[in-house]
């Protein structure tokens, strides 16, 4: 147990250093870059504005409401500060709004459709996969170049063409919006129905993606497992097939169990906006609005937001990888 | 050198690819010599054209006139006038009078209008039709009588001086203009966008930017993180760990995040298509880091190394002929991927509004971007982006079949 605690404990140390090393990027990035956001966003309040001087005072104002006539360091700690008590500042595009209240109503909306899209995804594709390279043939010759092709789709590519075909065409689904605009939201069925029915056709967009690549991933690795002695030596000893291919299964699991830790931004990049294809109300939406209309505290929290979602991920993951994985239990109970 | 080349065509996957690939590449290349339009130009009063001949109808009154006597003119002509909605009024009409349901067809026009001419008779007085609907039918076969007139139709021209129209030609039912006669026409496959633009021609120059931010990205991206895999794996030490510890670090922290941070950090005016491909290429140098380090450990310590350093070799001379030609392969795998996912990256930017700016080049994203931001989905102008998310599908899918024919070729664990 010890030993566990090791693991554990080594990972909440990475876990800790790469967020704050997020966390200084996020912060530093907009402002080491040439462009001025505070000029941006004053350019932006006094189009039309004839003086000279209330446009220098508007700016002054914004220096003061970001604080960016102070020094870097006193910004830093100034942020920090902010964000210990949860203020993220106020929106500029939903003045005088939160922006950790806008991030509050969006954040669960993404959490909801993404991680049981991801497990979902990742589960089917991993047992296509090993089908396809234990069945190989006809079924492997017709499974792998549509993995192929789903996965080079990118994921607001397959959301188009869902919501065209499912929405548009046939009708069957909303096209946008994360439930029916007239209702208001309460726990009735009737508001459950319209948010199960608005939510499919984003989820199955992200889980076909993700089934693509997965298999594809798998695949390699079952033939691999396939090959290797213990596979030929149970064939010989007469076990039924079904019984090695769960532990082919289960051997070629483990790598891809890291190889989603390792992929997961990238997952989750794409799935926001396949999001915003569908207008679903979550994070990617916000920060399209976000960009839209210059909203720089909304950005940098959505960031932010999202760094954390996937650095926690990563982390859960890392640690059911540990309790699985049958070498760092071996390595521990030493 | 020769013999890689032959195993590397003799895979069917990386054939496939190959031939998709440089398909497209070659579409980039000709069209433009065939179509001398500006791509960005503007043609189009108005948006989203359907695909099809444009041919000016000016002109068509003026070009000289052939008789074509064809027999289902006039009925084509009906067909396209009549509406859905009076097809089936009058399909009401008919079963009404007494005609079996089953023996009309309104997608039939020919049929339907045989029906009614032989049955429609105003005088009747269908049972349970109130006058105004009965009305109606009198309307609508009387403006049918007036599609279906045989005269022709009158070319007036205002005389300035009395102010009245006076007649200067006319234009049979029977006139066909012979399209090589019409001066003026204009063929657009794929009809045009949301700002009149020829969205065929916009699209061959969008798959061209996109795909120099593809290799100008993943050039970017594979030096880098062949420079430091290299380092990390060669050097080792110290040096491994400070590359390590950032590798790590930015395999974790989302790169989208990071691009959308830069791109919006840049500012509109100042995102160029090479500058969207610089930074992309800045963000996703990790994972060949990751690949390339791996394999030169396994490299380090072999005979011929050990060998070219006990010879007195210097690192660079060893890291160039010693090692260099056995990751070679897999640098060129990762390459590939990297291009693809550059342009993967830069479609989501420009789907955000972070991409290259609009007025500079169209690229696939900024393609999307704007087919989304006129609604062209929900609309149903398919031209504006299925043949943009085709193409990107395209491109990424033959660039991966490329990959994977590669790894076939390469990694004698998947070898059929």
């Amino acid at each position: 147990m010890k030993g566990y605690f090791r693991y554990f404990g080594g990972k909440v140390v990475w876990i800790i250093i790469t967020f704050i090393f997020a966390f200084l990027l996020n912060f530093m990035l907009p402002r080491l870059m040439p462009g001025d956001p505070v000029a941006v966003i004053t350019q932006r309040v006094t189009t039309g504005m004839q003086s000279q001087s209330g446009i220098q005072a508007v700016y002054e104002e914004y220096q003061e409401l970001f604080g960016t006539n102070k020094p870097m360091l006193t910004q830093f700690f100034l942020y920090v500060k902010n964000l210990l008590h949860g203020d993220f500042g106020t929106s500029f595009s939903q003045y005088p709004r939160p922006v950790s209240d806008i991030l509050r109503s969006s954040i669960w909306w993404t959490v909801m459709l993404q991680l049981p899209a991801i497990i979902v995804g990742w589960v089917i594709g991993n047992v296509l996969g090993v089908l396809a390279a234990y069945l190989r043939g006809g079924y492997d010759k017709v499974a792998m170049p549509v993995s192929i092709f789903a996965s080079s789709l990118p994921a607001f590519g397959m959301a188009i063409i869902l919501l065209v075909i499912f929405a548009v065409g046939l009708d069957w689904f909303p096209t946008s919006g994360g439930y029916d605009v007239a209702m208001i939201p309460s726990l009735s069925w009737a508001f459950i129905w319209s948010v199960f029915i608005h939510y499919q056709l984003p989820f199955w967009s992200i889980v076909l993606i993700i089934i693509g690549g997965q298999a594809i991933g798998m695949r390699s690795m079952a033939i691999y497992e396939l090959n290797s002695d213990y596979v030929k030596y149970s064939r010989f000893m007469g076990i039924r097939d079904r019984r090695i291919i769960l532990y082919v299964f289960r051997n070629a699991m483990l790598p891809q169990i890291t190889g989603l830790a390792l992929a997961i931004g990238t997952i989750v990049g794409g799935a926001l906006v396949a999001e915003i294809i569908f207008s679903y109300p979550g994070l990617g939406t916000t920060i399209l609005s976000a960009i839209r209309s210059q909203d720089y505290p909304l950005i940098s929290a959505t960031t932010l937001i999202i760094t954390l979602m996937v650095l926690i991920t990563t982390f859960t993951i890392e640690v059911l990888y540990g309790f699985i994985d049958p070498r760092i239990k071996a390595a521990q109970s030493d | 050198m020769k013999h890689t080349l032959r195993q590397v065509f003799g895979s069917p996957r990386f054939v496939v690819g190959f031939v998709i690939f440089a398909f497209i590449v070659l579409l980039v290349i000709i069209y433009p010599i065939f179509v001398r339009s500006e791509p960005l130009g503007i043609i189009g009063q108005g948006t989203f054209f359907p695909p099809g001949i444009y041919v000016n109808a000016y002109d068509t009154v003026g070009s000289e006139p052939y008789t074509l006597k064809l027999d289902n003119a006039a009925a084509k002509r009906l067909a396209s006038r009549l509406s859905d909605q009076q097809r089936l009024d009058k399909k009401d009409w008919l079963v009404a009078a007494g005609i079996p349901e089953n023996e009309i067809d309104p997608a039939n026009t020919e049929k339907l209008l045989e029906q009614w001419e032989s049955n429609y008779d105003p005088a009747v007085i269908v049972p349970g039709m109130i006058n105004a609907r009965r009305n109606y039918f009198v309307r609508l076969n009387a403006s049918l009588g007036g599609i279906l007139a045989t005269e022709a139709a009158i070319i007036a021209e205002m005389n300035a001086e009395t102010n009245t129209l006076e007649e200067t030609g006319s234009v049979d039912q029977t006139d066909y203009v012979n399209i090589n006669d019409v001066p003026n026409k204009r063929l657009l496959p794929l009809g045009t966008d949301n700002f009149g633009r020829d969205v065929l021609t916009e699209l061959v120059s969008a798959i061209g930017t996109s795909l120099l931010i593809g290799i100008v990205a993943g050039l970017i991206a594979t030096t880098i993180g062949l420079t430091l895999g290299l380092i990390a794996g060669y050097i080792g030490g110290f040096a491994d760990d400070i590359v390590m510890f950032f590798t790590n670090m930015f395999t974790v922290i989302p790169t989208f995040v990071l691009l959308i941070l830069i791109s919006y950090s840049i500012g509109q005016e100042q995102r160029g298509a090479v500058t969207i491909a610089v930074v992309i290429g800045f963000t996703s140098w990790v994972w060949t880091t990751r690949a390339v380090r791996a394999q030169v450990i396994s490299l380090r310590n072999r005979d011929h190394v050990n060998l070219s350093k006990l010879s007195g070799h210097s690192t660079g001379r060893i890291i160039l002929l010693s090692i260099l030609p056995y990751i070679a392969s897999y640098v060129v795998m990762a390459l590939i991927l990297q291009i693809s996912s550059a342009i993967l990256a830069e479609a989501g930017l420009s789907i955000l509004g972070l991409g290259p700016k609009t007025t500079d080049v169209p690229t696939l994203g900024l393609m999307m971007n704007w087919a989304m931001i006129y609604q062209a989905q929900v609309l149903g102008y398919w031209w504006a982006y299925l043949p943009v998310i085709i193409t990107i599908a395209l491109v990424s899918f033959s660039l991966n079949l490329m990959n994977t024919g590669l790894d076939q070729v390469f990694n004698p664990a998947l070898r059929e």
